[in-house]
């Protein structure tokens, strides 16, 4: 009986997720410069005419940016859930931890060495800064003693992405790379279109599948690794799995939209609340509410104050610097 | 040398004469870097008087002021740390960790955001500015880390400045994207850390911080031995334990944001500074506060010559060297901690 309420709880957790996110995702289209009515909407997206502005705007401008949000924002939440799960460590994301810090590094050596790299290129780059990031965090966390799971981790993780982003800030006056390069770093979905999102959909929406497909494994690492291996599982192997797909996907992100903080160490915690520990659902409710959150600090960036924009990456600080407070605080007590 | 000195007093003045020395080749070699070449006799010979006109402008017009405030700054960060190390029993402290810089940055943003100049007698105020915003976020992070229980704990301490320092960077990185392009220019300097102090009016402006608050320090250095054996102990020994740990990081936060006000956010500085000092001198903050004063000054002298110099004509910003150098120095120093 309390099984089947459970279940219950879940699957309610999870369409409620789902109808945020549409809601949301209708209102990324919606509401913008010109407000536009839902059915345009739907006409702009069923049958699209080039030659009214409204369909126009939706279609070159927000659809694609409400989709990067959405799948960005997935892509950070699954990827808190995979690195919250191999690490057992709740305060871990990959912002906190360095790992966008190194992909924007990179990113930023791109457009140095040449301003008009193609975007395969860029996002391949991303890849390669992510996972040199994430190298010398497992690094990091060998030579502790404590592994993984220590708040010492997530302070070197801090300075990590701090070296990261004095490195990339160096590098930019170097270069003479201009504001628009702070502005992408603070995380712009506003530069999203249709020829990146081409690239990166597949990329996401391939990691975000195979993130889905590891949970059964990261519930049993969430055991302890004695427990795990007492079950039969690789512990070693799975870690190495979720710690390159988080990579993979933490880079995608931040070739497309800048560094964004916070999401995927809020949107996993509240799935956990939500679903329990099976990281089979932990995984794909972080990425709906991860989804959801984007979405809302898009929104919320462009809605406040118009026609200015402001940097969503500071947006989801905003949100994410308490409850990382509120973490740190509970964390103590359970020391 | 006197007799009566310990043999501790006197190896700690050797080391401060011979730092003193190393600082002086440095600064001699930091006024020749540049695009208009100084050599040391031409320097030794301006400086005395003699020199030809052009010489004397670029030496005490633009040479002299900029290193007299990287001079200051570098005291003033390294003591500051040694302080804040002192104080909250935190061998990992800095102030660029825990928040200070963030919180002085956004004071220093606000100021631009509101005089819209950093020129001549405004730049007077800027000290102001950024110790309100830098005390502010000490405040904060103080605060939110302090546990009724157990105090201070180191590891709480930082996890709560990184926060911090997020969030104050976040409003920060709002204010300067509103900013125009050539403040922004300016401020996104700045955020790197980069020595921009170069008039003579700067190094007048940063000079009675560093002078008033370095002795004011020293003076408190039994407190700060004391502050070290712990509470327990500091209390029994007849110490208002929590007054005067609060007084010296109030002080620590004044030259820490004070110095960071004319040389850009730099970090790892305060972290580094006191413990070559500690290993060079002992743990006694009598000795050891003069010889972190110098480390800081040889670490950030040496940071602002070597980025001004190595990739001529650019100038990469000091707080960028010291990054590369500084982080790695904290992940040893931190994961070290536990062995």
């Amino acid at each position: 009986m309390m099984s089947h309420s459970r279940r219950w709880t879940k699957a309610a957790a999870f369409s409620a997720s789902a109808a945020l996110v549409l809601l949301l995702l209708a209102a990324a289209l919606a509401y913008g410069a010109k407000d536009v009515s839902l059915p345009v909407i739907w006409e702009a997206l069923t049958a699209y005419d080039p030659s009214l502005p409204e369909h126009a705007a939706i279609h070159g401008l927000r659809l694609p940016r409400a989709l990067a949000a959405l799948l960005v924002g997935a892509s950070l939440g699954a990827a808190g859930a995979l690195v919250q799960g191999a690490t057992r460590n709740a305060l871990a994301d990959p912002g906190v931890l360095g790992i966008n810090a190194g992909a924007a590094l990179a990113v930023v050596l791109c457009f140095a060495l040449s301003p008009w790299m193609g975007y395969g290129l860029v996002m391949l780059a991303s890849f390669g800064g992510a996972a040199a990031a994430t190298a010398v965090i497992a690094l990091l966390a060998w030579l502790s003693r404590g592994g993984f799971a220590t708040l010492e981790l997530t302070i070197g993780g801090a300075v990590v992405s701090a070296m990261a982003h004095s490195l990339a800030v160096g590098l930019a006056i170097y270069f003479e790379l201009s504001q628009d390069l702070a502005f992408w770093y603070a995380g712009g979905l506003a530069a999203v279109r249709w020829e990146q999102l081409r690239l990166l959909a597949p990329v996401l929406v391939l990691g975000l599948l195979l993130a889905v497909l590891l949970g059964r494994r990261l519930s049993l690492l969430s055991l302890g690794d004695e427990a795990a291996e007492g079950l039969g599982a690789r512990t070693g192997r799975t870690r190495l799995a979720a710690l390159g797909l988080m990579a993979v996907l933490a880079g995608a992100s931040v070739s497309a939209a800048g560094s964004i903080g916070f999401i995927g160490l809020i949107a996993p915690h509240a799935a956990r609340r939500l679903a329990g520990t099976d990281y089979r659902l932990v995984v794909p409710l972080s990425a709906l509410l991860g989804a959801a959150l984007l979405l809302a600090a898009d929104l919320a960036s462009r809605t406040v104050q118009p026609p200015r924009e402001f940097a969503v990456g500071a947006m989801a600080a905003f949100v994410g610097v308490p409850f990382f407070l509120y973490l740190a605080r509970r964390e103590r007590r359970e020391l | 040398m006197p007799a009566s000195l310990s043999p501790r007093s006197r190896k700690a003045l050797l080391a401060a004469l011979a730092l003193a020395a190393v600082a002086a080749a440095i600064a001699l070699a930091s006024l020749n870097a540049g695009t208009l070449r100084l050599g040391p006799d031409a320097v030794l010979r301006t400086l005395l008087g003699g020199g030809t006109e052009q010489e004397q402008l670029v030496l005490f017009q633009y040479r002299l002021p900029r290193i007299v405030v990287t001079m200051l700054a570098g005291i003033g960060l390294g003591v500051a740390g040694a302080v804040l190390q002192g104080a909250t029993r935190n061998g990992l402290a800095d102030p660029g960790l825990l928040g200070i810089h963030a919180g002085s940055a956004l004071g220093l943003m606000l100021f631009i955001s509101f005089f819209r100049t950093l020129e001549g007698s405004a730049a007077l105020w800027i000290p102001a500015f950024s110790f309100v915003g830098g005390t502010a976020a000490a405040a904060i992070v103080f605060l939110l880390s302090w546990s009724r229980t157990r105090g201070l704990q180191p590891i709480q301490l930082l996890l709560v400045g990184i926060a911090v320092e997020a969030g104050l960077s976040a409003a920060t990185l709002m204010l300067s994207l509103r900013l125009d392009p050539d403040t922004y220019a300016f401020a996104a300097r700045w955020l790197a850390g980069s020595v921009w102090g170069r008039d003579p009016i700067h190094a007048w402006t940063l000079l009675p911080w560093i002078a008033l608050l370095t002795p004011l320090v020293y003076r408190a250095s039994r407190q700060l031995d004391l502050l070290a054996l712990g509470d327990a102990l500091g209390t029994g020994l007849g110490q208002p334990v929590q007054r005067s740990r609060l007084l010296l990081a109030l002080a620590a936060v004044a030259l820490a944001a004070s110095s960071t006000a004319m040389t850009g956010s730099i970090g790892f500085i305060g972290l580094a500074a006191p413990h070559l000092a500690r290993r060079i001198a002992g743990p006694q903050h009598r000795h050891f506060l003069p010889i972190a004063a110098l480390c800081g000054l040889i670490l950030l002298l040496s940071a602002d010559t070597i980025g001004r110099s190595l990739f001529q004509p650019v100038a990469i910003p000091a707080g960028v060297v010291c990054a590369a150098i500084g982080g790695p120095y904290f992940l040893y120093l931190l994961f070290k901690r536990r062995r």
